[in-house]
């Protein structure tokens, strides 16, 4: 069966300011969507939206998946459920491997499918860990580096996508993957997301480049404005947007 | 007020025949009831500490029960089979170099492997060394290192030891087994416990000390010492864990020489234990000497630790590097109290000191009081201190791939410990001690 993500007039504020503004969409597993808007028009509080974040508070509207209200569960509950976000921002956790934190996530989700699960064997988990990284051209030796302490740029992209790769989510969400990164890591990420892209997995991929995209090949674009998604259309939308930036659609929808 | 204060000072009751007595009944050679004698005198001398001294001004003593804790505990019935399995483990895979243990101050087992033996390494508890190895045993107790004057508990120690294990490693040999001692109580009371390590010029050890008790109803108080001495070019890697019932108290004297080219590599962890003050020092007196301190603690309940650090350069191109990372929950209270002092002759020193602490509620309080006192010119010291809580953004992210809050939690405070926790160059004690945080994490108070 096909999971299904549904957003429905979603309205979600921060400190009481409302920064989305009734936004719909809807994502199902084996599509690949880009949401594309100028800094400020609401993809990155979306995404933190769609995971829980505790300081966005949704003020209307309903998100679904797989039928289930997503907006009743805690952030590991709708991971656990099948949803992923790549952080644009991900977080430092010192003193905590990428294997042990890893290890971690993997025997959450197996406990929730089995509460008498004793977690994954230190083999199975290592040849696991060892196959993804092979194919994501990651060193082994990072699997022994504490999270994202100290990480580059193009190395906490890298960890998100190998996190990507291992807890295998329905739909993925990539918030900003390719900031950050020169051309060569751009490359690389891309490559990796690319592998993972399948039937099984659904992607909704945020940016304001296209670049990213070109590699990606999204199917759906959606065009995010104060709050909104304004524009939707096929790659030819990207294809648009890259010739001719985004103030068409600030004139068009500027609402002063 | 004064008065009052004062009054709360009152010193346990000890006399001069219970020296006598406890040195009687180990039928000790004259020079250390004498010794005992000198140190008792002492002790009936010095007043007990002020509380508006530096040392004790945040950490109040009179909260332990003397009327139940002064009572001498001098071995009980209790064997070997009263401690825990888990600590008398080997420590590497099935192999220790030697195991000492006692129970309420008497001696219950004490092995040494042969081939240690052979190499003139010995390993055995203070009755032994007295009438054994005089000389040596003489040589550096309580003479170096600490001495009975400090204060009151030092001077009570010297007087009224009951226990103590002996570690003297001859000149070069490396000793590749590590050696365990374990001292344990079962029953409330005083006992006054020492370690004494003494490694000749290039010598090499690596060595686990464990203080553990079980409960009981009343009030006890260790009042111990260690001494490390490194001779040039020594090589020593001392782990000291404790993990005392919840009526325990424990105020000890510790201290290590380190001599020129030798290495100290110090790990403390402190769990256990209602009332903790530690004085913990390392003086570097010869060239190129170095000392690393690594401490690990964790308080909930009402538990009160105070460690109180000193990193003494003596001499030139010497480095020491201390770093305490302390884990507090409930109503715990924690003091980290360090000094760097440098000489005026301690040229090209380098000195650290940091001290981390993670407060897990809003009752908690932790004080961290870093200091320098540098007398030279040429001279590298720095110091940290934070007192920070659990993060949101750590936890929402760690949620965000299926971990619950709590698990969330837990990885991050294991992640806290863990530079610490890799310092300890054993396994099965590592993992105890993470199942201890874990528990510790999971413990609910008890109502006050």
């Amino acid at each position: 069966m096909t999971a299904v993500l549904e957003i429905r007039n979603l309205h979600v504020s921060i400190d009481g300011k409302p920064i989305l503004k009734g936004v719909n969409l809807t994502v199902r597993q084996g599509e690949i969507h880009a949401l594309m808007g100028r800094n400020g028009s609401g993809k990155s509080t979306l995404a933190y939206a769609l995971m829980g974040h505790p300081a966005y508070t949704v003020d209307e509207g309903q998100i679904l998946f797989d039928g289930q209200d997503v907006l009743e569960m805690e952030a590991d509950e709708r991971s656990r459920a099948g949803l992923f976000l790549a952080f644009q921002y991900p977080v430092a956790v010192p003193g905590v491997t990428l294997a042990n934190f890893l290890r971690a996530a993997i025997n959450a989700r197996r406990k929730q499918a089995n509460p008498e699960d004793k977690g994954i064997s230190i083999q199975e988990f290592r040849r696991l860990l060892l196959s993804k990284m092979q194919m994501l051209k990651i060193d082994p030796s990072f699997a022994g580096r504490y999270l994202n302490d100290g990480f580059s740029g193009g190395e906490k992209k890298r960890a998100e996508i190998l996190q990507l790769a291992t807890l295998e989510p329905k739909i993925a969400i990539l918030d900003e993957t390719d900031s950050g990164l020169d051309i060569d890591a751009l490359r690389v990420v891309a490559e990796g997301v690319n592998k993972l892209i399948g039937p099984n997995l659904g992607v909704l991929v945020i940016t304001h480049y296209e670049q990213f995209l070109n590699y990606i090949k999204p199917q759906f674009v959606h065009v995010m404005f104060d709050g909104r998604i304004v524009e939707e259309g096929g790659f030819e939308l990207a294809e648009k947007i890259q010739e001719q930036g985004y103030d068409w659609v600030a004139e068009k929808y500027a609402t002063t | 007020m004064t008065l009052r204060t004062r009054n709360k000072l009152i010193a346990p009751k000890l006399t001069r025949e219970l020296v006598e007595q406890l040195s009687a009944a180990r039928n000790e050679p004259d020079w250390l009831l004498n010794a005992r004698l000198t140190a008792w005198e002492l002790y009936d001398t010095l007043p007990m500490p002020s509380m508006q001294s530096e040392a004790w001004r945040r950490t109040d003593y009179t909260t332990i029960r003397w009327e139940q804790a002064s009572r001498l505990i001098n071995g009980t019935a209790a064997g070997i089979e009263a401690i825990p399995a888990e600590n008398l483990a080997p420590l590497i895979g099935d192999a220790q170099g030697g195991l000492i243990a006692t129970v309420d101050g008497r001696v219950v087992h004490s092995q040494l492997n042969d081939a240690l033996k052979a190499q003139g390494v010995i390993f055995c508890d203070f009755e032994t060394a007295a009438r054994e190895h005089e000389a040596l045993f003489r040589k550096h107790l309580m003479t170096t290192a600490v001495q009975p004057s400090e204060d009151k508990f030092a001077a009570m120690h010297a007087a009224l030891w009951t226990h103590g294990v002996f570690l003297y490693v001859p000149r070069g040999k490396a000793v590749e087994l590590p050696l365990h001692s374990v001292f344990y109580n079962t029953t409330s009371g005083l006992t006054l416990g020492h370690v004494l390590v003494v490694l000749e010029e290039g010598a090499q050890v690596t060595y686990l000390h464990e203080y553990l008790s079980a409960e009981a109803p009343e009030h006890m108080a260790y009042i111990g010492m260690t001494e490390l001495i490194l001779g040039e070019r020594a090589n020593l890697r001392y782990v000291a864990l404790q993990d005392w019932a919840r009526n325990a108290n424990d105020i000890r004297h510790e201290r290590a020489r380190v001599s020129a080219g030798a290495q100290l590599d110090w790990i403390i962890g402190t769990m256990g234990g209602r009332f903790v003050k530690q004085f913990a020092e390392i003086e570097l007196d010869g060239e190129g000497a170095f000392g690393r301190m690594s401490g690990l603690f964790f308080a909930d309940d009402h538990q009160f630790f105070d460690h109180d650090t000193q990193q003494n350069h003596n001499a030139p191109h010497t480095t020491s590097d201390l770093l305490f990372k302390g884990a507090l929950k409930d109503e715990a209270r924690t003091v980290w109290q360090g000094m760097i002092k440098v000489l005026p002759n301690a040229q090209k020193t380098d000195g650290f000191q940091a001290n981390r602490n993670l407060v897990l509620s809003r009752e908690a309080r932790a004080d961290s009081i870093p200091g320098l006192e540098i007398e030279a010119n040429d001279v590298r010291c720095t110091h940290a201190a934070t007192v920070g809580r659990l993060e949101d953004e750590p936890i929402f992210y760690l949620m965000s791939r299926g971990m619950t809050r709590q698990d969330a939690e837990r990885l991050i405070v294991a992640g806290f410990f863990d530079p610490i926790m890799q310092r300890i160059p054993f396994e099965e004690v590592r993992a105890r001690l993470t199942a201890h945080i874990e528990a510790k994490l999971e413990r609910v108070a008890e109502p006050a």
